[in-house]
């Protein structure tokens, strides 16, 4: 029972972990950026989310209905005004400027919020429970496992049944040409950017409610959305969120064999993943 | 004589610090079609990509419908109405075709150009619509990068190596189909390696060698010679 137990609360941590993963993802296959800022920005809506809760006095879902269009407006001005400055044949330039961008977030960070460790709460949604065939379930990690599907779910839509989809897509594959159909690519790397950080918003709101922040945690969720793209195959979003869920699963075992072993659970599956399958379990299937 | 509608003048191209045109100066009037011929390296791709904006230009040096356009944006190149079909097809590997159909029309655009319409010129494509595009044989990528330029409804299309690599039947097919596809548009410019094919279908003939205009006038004033002449520089 206990293993059981284990497992689906890794199953339902690895929601989160799909979350982390799917806004990196996505920015890698449009435009093969790896946004080394992610982890940081996770917890830059975190704080914007406590903000936005303490003035206008929302929960801390509700405050998602500001933090999600700011994040993504965030995202399109980063995007226009300094990422395509990088992006080029080089993959270094874009490299070193997000991770030049992840300190000046974490630095700016601890200047306005200090290092202390805050949490956001969410209520009495924190403690609900509910008993399925002898297994406690949490409704918030459930609620939060289910907003990651159905994330996925509309990023799939938006990618393969809609306009602006059709143009990620074509971009990816060609800019120039692209550009010669009229899609401007700045205009819509900007667009997906802001798509990220919108998806950025609601893993940051859901990573403060379950858990305490401060402003040096956003490296180790950057690490744990890596390696959930990773485990699940670049480029295809059910494979990101099964790599979420996989590698919460080992976190959970890891933990239930040995308190210490949560992390080292998770790298070494990436690492063999890694080893074995390097385009990941779920690579894109072409066509 | 009307006023041209793309005129070209004076225009020098270069990648980095190689000079690929020198001076071309080029004019085609309302309801022209102008064959671009010369050598490989001679720089008509270089030419066309000029024109449609993807490589940079000075500004007075490409006027079209009066306007100065040289060194705009491709995207703001097609919004004026010149559409190319690039050299090598270049669909979009991971769209399907009718994908592939809907990113050249997504401008909005208005004309007589659409899915169906474009599916009625080259039925083939509508039977595959939701294929991959990789899926398509050679000439069928042409049709569909056709098809696709078409999508935006321009007044003015540029086509690169139109019948390159492709079966005589199918490149009849294409030329078939040339005359439908400029009657709705201002003119067009075609390369063609195809001597013969270029000068039946044009109204206008321009030869480029080694990135200077060598030759110009139309086919029934040039003769095989001449063009040979200007071709291969003897
Ligand atoms: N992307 C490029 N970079 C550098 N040189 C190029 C490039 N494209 C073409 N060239 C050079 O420019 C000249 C003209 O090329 P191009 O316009 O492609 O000729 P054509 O289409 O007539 O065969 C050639 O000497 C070619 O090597
Ligand atoms: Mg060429």
């Amino acid at each position: 029972m206990q293993w059981i137990n284990a497992i689906v609360q890794g199953v339902l941590v690895g929601g989160l972990y799909a979350l982390f993963a799917a806004g990196l993802s996505l920015i890698f296959g449009v435009m093969r950026l790896v946004n080394i800022a992610h982890g940081d920005l996770i917890v830059l809506a975190a704080f914007l989310a406590l903000v936005v809760m303490q003035t206008l006095g929302l929960g801390a879902l509700e405050s998602l209905v500001v933090v999600i269009p700011l994040m993504a407006l965030l995202g399109y001005v980063l995007q226009r005004g300094l990422l395509n400055l990088t992006l080029g044949s080089d993959i270094l330039p874009p490299l070193l400027v997000t991770f030049g961008l992840s300190v000046i977030i974490q630095n700016g960070l601890l200047q306005v919020f200090t290092a202390d460790s805050r949490r956001l709460n969410a209520g009495a949604l924190e403690v609900a429970t509910f008993n399925l065939a002898g297994i406690d379930i949490g409704v918030l990690p459930l609620v939060m496992f289910l907003a990651a599907v159905a994330v996925i779910g509309v990023l799939q839509f938006i990618f393969y049944r809609t306009a602006l989809g059709r143009a990620f897509r074509a971009t990816s594959d060609d800019a120039d040409v692209a550009r010669m159909m009229g899609l401007d690519n700045r205009h819509i790397f900007g667009l997906a950017m802001a798509l990220s950080l919108a998806v950025v918003a609601i893993a940051g709101v859901f990573l403060a409610v379950r858990t305490n922040f401060d402003p040096a945690s956003g490296p180790a969720r950057l690490i744990f959305g890596f390696e959930a793209v990773i485990i699940g195959g670049l480029g295809n979003l059910w494979g990101t969120l099964a790599g979420g869920v996989i590698l919460g699963v080992t976190q959970a075992i890891g933990a239930q064999i040995n308190p210490g072993w949560q992390l080292l659970a998770g790298h070494l599956v990436f690492l063999l993943v890694l080893a074995f399958r390097p385009t990941g379990l779920f690579p894109r299937i072409a066509g | 004589m009307p006023e041209p509608i793309l005129a070209v003048t004076e225009l020098d191209a270069f990648y980095g610090d190689f000079q690929a045109l020198f001076a071309v100066s080029v004019a085609v009037e309302p309801g022209e079609v102008l064959a671009m011929i010369g050598a490989n390296g001679a720089g008509k791709s270089t030419f066309l990509k000029a024109v449609a904006g993807v490589i940079p230009a000075k500004r007075e040096a490409i006027r079209f419908r009066g306007e100065s356009i040289g060194g705009l944006s491709a995207d703001r190149i097609l919004k004026r109405g010149i559409a190319l079909v690039p050299e090598g097809r270049r669909l979009f590997p991971s769209l399907s075709v009718e994908e592939n159909l809907m990113i050249g029309g997504q401008l909005g655009r208005k004309g007589r150009w659409s899915l169906e319409t474009v599916y009625a010129l080259f039925p083939v494509l509508g039977e595959r619509r939701n294929q991959a595009s990789t899926s398509l044989s050679g000439g069928q990528q042409q049709m569909c990068a056709i098809g696709r330029a078409l999508m935006a409804n321009p007044d003015f299309i540029l086509f690169d190596e139109i019948s390159l690599g492709l079966a005589p039947v199918i490149i009849k097919d294409i030329y078939a189909a040339l005359p439908g596809i400029v009657a709705g548009g201002a003119g067009a410019v075609i390369v063609e390696q195809d001597i013969t094919r270029a000068l039946s279908v044009a109204t206008r003939v321009v030869c480029l060698q080694e990135g200077r205009v060598s030759l110009q006038g139309r086919p029934a004033d040039l003769d095989r010679a001449a063009i040979s002449a200007a071709y291969f520089g003897t």
